[in-house]
């Protein structure tokens, strides 16, 4: 019987995420933060290391929590929801990386900084937009003590903020993991990327005969999990972005008024309205159910659960964010309206990590054989 | 009344080996697969016979009191009987109207005489029961009924007519709403709610045919008909309260229905075992890659119907709008089968283009249920108006 779990240290999670991002992280905030360098405030940054966010999946013996990324999932969400941007989705998922693949050593390199408070990020796509994430050009030979490495990856999120980057690379014709310091990346490795959701902050970071210690090489090539965390967390953004874009939409239908009606008493508006409601639930839902799937560790129903989340949640999003600009008429053509944001959000979403015809190529044999 | 695990143990192992054992063979006609779908006289038959059958071997009922024909057990006997009929997938009991709603209403609202008189035939399906509800110009607006009841000494005299009466040519009774004044304070105060005895001169049900050229329900006409005023349930004026009880049983929301199954339940895994047999260009349709993308899809939407309830149960997780969930269930659902069927006919090739016949891919039975999955997104409030609804008491969007 399929089950959907949540606990008291989640509710309490969601409790402080909603009313974290709601007040730091108002439409007129985001739109502002836009122009600034970073994804989010230094201050409204230090406030989540505080609140102990980075260290929720750091096991305890590297000062962390110890809990499960299922527990993560209700702060991502309520930050999709206001839009927030922040390195708290990239540096967890390097906290994963480094769980699934570090050995004990590389482990207590680097969990402690990030459970203290320090961003990191992954490295794992490149420029041909291959989601397949073992299929890459990307590659470092092993010269003794040493790791030479010659790479090009892109939309590596929030990297200047990263102490950390875990990258992927060829290695012996084997993908593999690196972990990379701050300190060791050259100038002019990270530049800055135009991508469509202006609340990220992406960079391409490309190295070349970057000479490493070998013991930088992590152990582990475990990309499924890394996968399927990145499949979660962005599932859980765009399940709060489908609420937020649903309030800016519901906001508008119950107050612009046209022919002497609010617009939302038109059936053309209303329906696709409570469409977009239902594929939030339906989102929600799954994206709840693979969360309880993976603190479960229930390996066989992980994947299935993430994909289809995702494959879900990416249509739903991208029609709410499509309906959201056109239900505005006039003002959802031009760049104040709030939906836009909403849109180039779910078009992020939707093609990081594969789209839902991806998934659903790779779920055809999960479900059906 | 505590019952031991053994005693639910065993009792479940009795109850799975008797569906086993006693699963009527294949007729050899095409069955129907809801109470709303029986056209024909053997249709009728093999389904009474079978809801006897089970009566006589108490597996529905068995909640019910034992005075009145009931076994008085406890409801969890009840609850495993009705799963062991989904899982062995016998046919429904035909009754579905007695056993779901009216019956209830009578155990809750009606008199000692009343229950003694009407719950045995109830279960042993020797009386058959309809519902009187909608009428022609009112479909889902249940309110502005407007089927006369005029009070004749000790009798009430009925006219005008109802439709989507399921049964109505086999029925022995009828819950019947209609209008006995149209001066109270607003149109709901002058209904009221009848028992009424189907076989009374002057009401004559006319079988309807419906899209798939079957019958499965009448428009039932009230000529001058003559009831006895001791038919009525509840006091006059009082058919709104009744009738909405009634509905409650309906959607499910109260329980003490009789249980048992009261349709087959068509799921996604039918959908893909369909797909492995049936063929496209010579090739289980399975292997077609836009075949496979769209059961994945189907998949994705049933699973998630599913885990809606469950997480319907975490109050964290249900905020924003928490009805939206209990309040979009039967267009959900009704949709969701109607795209199922839909798509079950484009897995036969050119065979789509078969109906019910024994040539066709499994006798016709998937166009059958393509066109008969329009009761479900019309009946009980369209798509279209639960849209409206959801809309509107969900969402606050303005009304039109």
């Amino acid at each position: 019987m399929a089950t959907i779990e949540f606990s008291e240290e989640q509710t309490m999670l969601m409790e402080t995420a909603v009313d974290f991002c709601r007040k730091h992280s108002p439409l007129d905030r985001v739109r502002a933060q836009i122009e600034q360098p970073q994804g989010v405030e230094p201050a409204v940054w230090q406030e989540m290391v505080d609140l102990g966010w980075l260290g929720i999946t750091v096991p305890e013996q590297y000062g962390g929590l110890g809990l499960s990324l299922a527990d993560t999932v209700p702060i991502a969400e309520s930050m999709g929801r206001h839009l927030m941007g922040s390195p708290f989705v990239a540096t967890t998922l390097a906290t994963q990386a480094l769980i699934h693949c570090a050995n004990e050593q590389q482990r207590e390199q680097w969990l402690p900084q990030i459970a203290a408070g320090s961003a990191a990020s992954i490295a794992l796509t490149e420029e041909d937009g291959n989601w397949h994430l073992t299929e890459i050009g990307s590659h470092a030979q092993v010269q003794g003590e040493q790791l030479l490495l010659t790479a090009k990856k892109c939309f590596v999120l929030d990297a200047p903020e990263a102490e950390v980057i875990v990258l992927s690379a060829k290695v012996d014709g084997e993908a593999r993991l690196i972990a990379l310091n701050k300190a060791q990346l050259p100038e002019a490795a990270l530049t800055r990327e135009t991508v469509i959701d202006e609340t990220r902050r992406s960079y391409t970071l490309s190295v070349e005969n970057l000479t490493l210690p070998a013991d930088q090489l992590l152990q582990g090539t475990d990309f499924a999990s890394i996968e399927q965390a990145a499949l979660l967390l962005l599932t859980a953004e765009m399940s709060g972005g489908l609420s937020g874009v649903l309030h800016v939409i519901i906001d508008y239908l119950t107050t612009r008024k046209q022919f002497d009606q609010y617009i939302g008493s038109y059936q053309s508006l209303k329906h696709p309205t409570v469409q977009i409601l239902l594929s939030m639930e339906a989102c929600r839902s799954h994206l709840y159910r693979a969360a309880t799937c993976i603190a479960q560790g229930n390996s066989e129903e992980i994947e299935a659960a993430v994909r289809m989340a995702k494959a879900q949640g990416s249509e739903a999003f991208a029609f709410a964010g499509d309906r959201a600009v056109q239900f505005h008429g006039g003002f959802g053509f031009t760049y104040e309206c709030d939906a836009q944001l909403f849109l180039r959000r779910a078009l992020w979403c939707q093609y990081q990590f594969g789209d839902a015809a991806y998934h659903r190529n790779l779920l055809a044999p999960l479900l059906l054989d | 009344m505590s019952t031991s695990q053994a005693e639910i143990a065993e009792f479940e192992e009795q109850t799975d080996r008797w569906f086993a054992e006693n699963k009527p063979a294949n007729p050899g006609f095409i069955l129907p697969e809801t109470f709303m779908e029986v056209g024909t006289d053997q249709q009728f038959e093999f389904l009474r016979n079978w809801q006897q059958k089970v009566y006589e071997n108490g597996y529905v009922g068995m909640s019910w009191p034992k005075e009145y024909g009931g076994l008085g057990m406890d409801q969890v006997f009840q609850d495993i009987a009705t799963k062991a009929m989904a899982k062995h997938r016998v046919p429904f009991l035909p009754n579905t109207i007695g056993l779901n709603w009216a019956g209830p209403l009578i155990l809750a609202m009606g008199t000692e005489a009343e229950k003694s008189h009407y719950i045995k035939g109830i279960l042993s399906a020797e009386d058959i029961w309809c519902q009187g509800f909608s009428e022609p110009d009112h479909g889902s607006d249940l309110g502005s009924a407007q089927c006369k009841a005029v009070k004749d000494g000790d009798e009430y005299v009925i006219n005008g007519s109802k439709i989507w009466t399921s049964l109505g040519s086999y029925a022995k009774y009828m819950i019947l709403i209609a209008r006995t004044s149209t001066d109270g304070p607003n149109k709901y105060a002058g209904l009221s709610f009848f028992l009424a005895p189907m076989d009374a001169a002057g009401i004559e049900p006319r079988p309807i045919k419906k899209l798939t050229g079957e019958y499965g329900f009448c428009q039932t006409f009230f000529n001058d008909a003559r009831i006895p005023a001791s038919c009525m349930m509840g006091k006059e004026g009082e058919g709104w309260k009744v009738a909405m009880a009634t509905l409650m049983f309906e959607r499910g929301a109260t329980g003490g229905q009789a249980g048992g199954l009261s349709m087959m339940d068509l799921s996604i895994d039918d959908i893909v075992e369909l797909a492995r047999r049936a063929k496209r260009n010579g090739k289980p349709a399975i292997e077609d890659p836009h075949v496979r993308e769209q059961l994945v899809d189907l998949i994705t939407e049933a699973r998630g119907n599913g885990y809606m309830s469950a997480r319907e149960k975490v109050p964290a997780l249900a905020t924003d709008w928490p009805s939206a969930v209990s309040m979009s269930g039967k267009l959900r659902a009704t949709e969701l089968k109607r795209r199922m069927c839909q798509f079950a006919i484009s897995l036969q090739g050119a065979n789509g283009a078969r109906f019910v016949s024994p040539d066709a891919v499994d006798g016709g039975l998937w166009q059958r249920s393509y066109l008969n999955a329009f009761s479900g997104t019309i009946g009980g409030g369209t798509s279209q108006i639960q849209h409206n609804i959801i809309g509107e008491r969900v969402l606050g969007l303005p009304k039109g």
